[in-house]
Parts: C-alpha cells; structure tokens; sequence
C-alpha cells in the first residue's frame, strides 16, 4: 500500500541526517500556561479538520432536539407549536450544548487510554494544559452546536427580542457554563475505565439534570418537592439568563447565579480532576 | 566512568496487591545503551514510567540525571524524551502536526517549530510521509515518528519501552540503528526489552528483571560469564542417530548433552573447551556425521533460564 511505497522510497535514517538533528542542541525557554492550553486547544481543532465525523452529535443532537420537542410538545404545551418555539428555543439552546458537553468525556476517555497522554503527561508544561486545550475545543463544538439551534429556530419563526446582541451574549454565557460544566465530565472520564461506562453515567446525571428543570414546561405545573430540584438545578437558572437575554431583557440576579455555578463546577470538579490526573496509572 | 544518569534504590510500586517493582536498584552511567531485560509482567514498564515521572513510586528513591524524580520532576522531564510501548503520538494527526505540535509546547516559535518537524522527518527517513496521519503508517515507521517525536528538543536521557515489540526485522534493524545514532552523539539510552539478542546487540550494561526485582546485572560478556563457560552446539546429518551421539558426546565431556527442539541437534554446556575437539572426532569416529557444529558462549536465553528457572519467553504475568 502506500505506507510501504513511501517507506521503500525514502531512505530511512540517514546518519548524517540525524547526527545533525542530535546536536541541534537548541533548547527554547519553557511557554506559558496560555500557549500551551492554546496549542493544546489547536490539536483538538486538528483532530476535527482530520475526524469531521466527530460532529455528528454537535449537528444531529440539536436539530433532532429542536424539531422533535416543537412539534411533539409545541401543540400540547401552548397551544400552537410557533407559541411555543418562542419559550422552547432558548431552553432547547441549553439542553443541545448541555448533552455535547459529556462528548467530553468519552473522547478525553478514549484519549487517555492511549499512550500520547503518557507523552502529554511527561512534558515539562503546565499540567492541566493538556485537559483545558480540550475544553478550549470543545468550546468550537459548543458554538457550532449553538449555531445550529438558533439558525434553525430562525428558520422555524422563533424571534428573539434582544436582537442579536441578546443572543450573542446568551451565547456567550452558555459557552462559558459548558467550559465550566465539562470538568465534571473530565472527572468522570478520569475515574471510569471505558468510555461506555462514560457515557452511561453521564447520561444518568444529564437526564434528570436537563429534564428536571424549566427548560421544558414552566415548573408551576410540578409537584411542590420538584419545583424545589428545579429551583435549585443550575440548568433552569441558565435556561432563564438565556430566555431573558433573548428576549431582551438583562436578569442580573440569574445571570449572577449562573456565573457562581459556573465557577463552583470548576472550584470543585477541576481540582479533583487534576489529583486523578496526576496519580493515573 | 563519570557520573551517573540514573540511579535509584529500592524503588518501588504496587498496584493493588500486585507489586509491579519490589525493590529495584539500578546505577546507569551517562552514555551508552542501558538495557532492561525481562519477560512480559517482570516490572521494565512500571520501573520506565517512574523514572519518567508518569507514576510516583510507593517507595524507594530515584534520581535521573541529578534530579529526584518526585520532587525535581520538572527538571527530569526538560532532559528526557519517553517513547512509550504504544503509539505515543497522536494517530488521527499528522507525522508533521505531531512533531509541530510538540515543538510549540516545548517553546519552540511557530516557525523555528515547523523547521525542527522537517528536519527530524528528513533524518528519519518520514519526509514524504509528513502530510499523512499517523494511523495510516506501517509499523516501522510508526516507531520512527514515535521517537523522533522525543526529539523534538535533544534530551540528555532517552528512554525507549520495548522500541522494537512487533517491527519486522528491516524496521527492528532500523530502530537499531537510531539507538546507535543516537548514543555515538553521546546520549544516554535506557531501553527495555524482551528479546535477548536485542540487550546483546545493543545494550553496553544489562539489568535483568524478573518480578519486580533486578536479579542479575552486569555486560552481556559478564552475564554470559555468570553461567559457565558456553555450550557446544552439534547438528547431525542422521537424527536418528541422535541418542548415540549424546551418549559419546557425554562419555568425552563429562557432562550431559541435551536434546535441543531441533530434532537433528543437540547442546551440551562445556566446562572445559580443550575437549571439545576430541569430542567432535570421538562423533566421527563412531559413524555420526556432523553437519554444523559451534562453539558459542551461552546465549543470553541461557543466562535467563539458569538466573530464573523459567524461559525468558514464557510469560511470567
């Protein structure tokens, strides 16, 4: 095949060749935790242009969750499935980047298993980095996921209020909960040992998380014990900043309390991840 | 003999209730190939993965290059490049993207970055192969990129997993020849392997390793010592006539000739070579003609079975 061609082709190793490599005795100073989060951030996008494939869940997910809860729901819920899309569409917008976000975890779990983290881990660079440049690219699947709602919600007749400026910051602030939320999955994917495990757990967790909130219908309707879960479910207080900026007003409080989440996730779950990280076999 | 590239005492790690390493001491000196030698399970990659700081050891202690592998792991890791057992770069990049990729985490400019990538697939032979992802090369050519990516910045110490687990012989001969390279320019080259003529061809010093624990150590010339003085290697014409010849080779040597796999050969370990020219024409003499025969110190298997008790081969896991 062509490896062997290529391999015939060339000559292997020629010994000038790499006695002059060898004595490149060149020793650049050591980057900092930016670049080298950057650059790790960088492979993940490589890994993208080189697996489109792996944008099957950012593309599918959300145009399956958009259509199918419009139209399933839409008529029941309030009345007309266009009602609806207006008080769906942000919500949905939520959920589709919530689910993308456990891809995180298989895929770091299906990379760790291999031997390039052995590598990655004996680098003399910022330890995380090589975790927080996946999360950096993974925020690219975020936005192509959030895209991909709001073009079709657009396209479905949802309007949003606050113009483009609220959805931009919505946006915004999503990608932000989604960096931060992903450290759980990080967690996960550290402790289990295959990415099935993976994804079966964070399936567990993300149902309840996602369904069990306002994203769906307004909690008035729910048994006084889930309307508590729901008030405190970090989802709904996002769902709600996000409804609010699109719709053009800025709920300060909310957005506040989505911020504090946000960090608590990374306080709690980023530290863990990295004690796992460091004493992995 | 200068100073020392690596040094530990006691080292060791269990994990659950199998101890990996029980226990290893090892001084290696600066330059030259270093070669673990041991069985599948004996503990070379639990001992390699400490000494690159990918695991912390229970117990014991270790210094690479002067640095303590716990606390200076900074250090070691800025003057030491690991090629793992399995694929240690990224498969879906590219052999350049992988090389590039390092060189910008190691602080190379982008620039400067792709230059190094380059001229390392150049002296490794990969330059047409650059713009290929790495999961579409043949195996020895994986293992190329696998240790020119620890070349990215040159490191004092280089440690190599079983480099050559799996190649073809043209690729093993290869990898050999890197090893090489890379010593005569006066690196320091620790390398783990499960094949005996692997540690004999190329390793300087072996440490032999069998549970856990180090069990031998010493020149290949030294180990081969330990054992005896070597074995006489005869293969006959007739292998029917094998049981005699083992008696006549018995009756001149004084010790007991083995059978070997082969069913036309047959070894005996000698303690004194002088007789090995009466015994050959005691052979002749009794109508058994010889084919081949050699003369040869023992084979590092021998040293292994005798060290051990058990194959090299077999697996100790």
């Amino acid at each position: 095949m062509n490896a062997t061609t290529a391999e015939q082709a060339s000559a292997p190793v020629t010994e000038d060749a790499l006695r002059s490599v060898l004595l490149a005795g060149e020793r650049p100073s050591r980057p900092g935790p930016v670049l080298t989060s950057l650059t790790f951030g960088w492979r993940a996008l490589l890994k993208i242009k080189h697996v489109p494939e792996q944008l099957v869940d950012v593309t599918m997910f959300p145009i399956m969750f958009t259509l199918m809860f419009t139209y399933l729901f839409g008529g029941a819920l309030a009345g007309s499935t266009q009602e609806y899309l207006q008080f769906l569409l942000p919500g949905i917008l939520v959920q589709a980047n919530v689910m993308i976000t456990m891809n995180t975890g298989i895929t770091l779990n299906t990379d760790i298993q291999k031997g390039v983290f052995d590598r990655f881990r004996s680098l003399p660079v910022w330890r995380p980095s090589p975790l927080v440049g996946a999360l950096l690219g993974d925020v690219m699947r975020y936005s192509i996921g959030s895209a991909i709602v709001i073009t079709l919600g657009l396209v479905l007749g949802f309007r949003p209020e606050g113009g483009a400026v609220g959805v931009v910051l919505s946006v915004a602030l999503l990608l932000v909960f989604s960096f931060c939320l992903s450290w759980l999955w990080t967690m996960l994917s550290l402790i289990l040992r295959t990415p099935n495990s993976v994804a079966g757990v964070s399936m567990m967790v993300m149902f309840p998380l996602t369904f069990v909130s306002n994203i769906f219908v307004d909690p008035k309707t729910m048994p006084r014990w889930m309307q508590a879960v729901v008030e405190v479910n970090p989802i709904s207080h996002l769902a709600t900043v996000v409804r609010g900026l699109m719709d053009g007003s800025v709920p300060a409080g909310e957005i506040g309390w989505v911020l504090v989440s946000s960090v608590l996730l990374v306080a709690v779950f980023g530290p863990i991840t990295m004690v796992l990280y460091r004493n992995k076999k | 003999m200068g100073k020392l590239a690596i040094e530990t005492s006691g080292l060791k790690k269990s994990f659950g209730t199998t101890h990996a390493v029980a226990g290893v001491d090892l001084a290696v000196s600066a330059g030259g190939v270093y070669g673990v030698l041991g069985p599948n399970g004996a503990g070379k990659t639990t001992t390699i993965r400490m000494l690159a700081t990918l695991l912390r050891p229970d117990a014991g202690e270790a210094q690479v290059l002067g640095y303590d592998v716990v606390r200076d792991a900074r250090a070691v890791q800025s003057r030491v490049g690991l090629t793992g057992q399995f694929a240690s770069v990224d498969e879906d990049l590219t052999g350049v993207e992988n090389l590039l990729l390092l060189a910008r985490l190691l602080g190379y400019s982008r620039r400067r970055g792709r230059e190094r990538a380059a001229d390392l697939l150049d002296a490794f032979g990969l330059a047409e192969a650059a713009d290929r992802q790495v999961k579409k090369y043949s195996g020895g050519m994986r293992r190329r990129i696998d240790i020119a990516a620890s070349l990215v910045v040159t490191p004092e110490l280089i440690f190599l997993d079983e480099p050559t687990t799996g190649l073809d012989p043209r690729s093993r001969n290869q990898v050999w020849e890197i090893v090489r390279g890379m010593v005569a320019e006066g690196a320091t080259v620790l390398l783990t392997t499960q094949y005996l003529d692997e540690a004999d061809q190329l390793a300087d010093r072996i440490a032999v390793i069998d549970h856990g624990k180090v069990i031998a150590e010493g020149s290949s010339g030294e180990l081969k010592a330990s054992v005896g003085a070597g074995s006489l290697h005869v293969r006959l014409r007739a292998p029917e006539q094998r049981a005699e010849a083992e008696r006549v080779l018995a009756g001149v040597l004084e010790v007991p000739a083995e059978p070997s796999a082969d069913p036309a050969a047959l070894s005996a370990r000698i303690s004194d070579p002088e007789r090995v020219a009466r015994a050959l024409a005691e052979l002749s003499r009794s109508g058994i003609d010889v084919t081949e025969f050699a003369l040869g110190q023992p084979s590092l298997d021998e040293v292994f079975l005798t060290l051990t008790g058990h194959a090299a081969e077999e697996d100790a896991a």
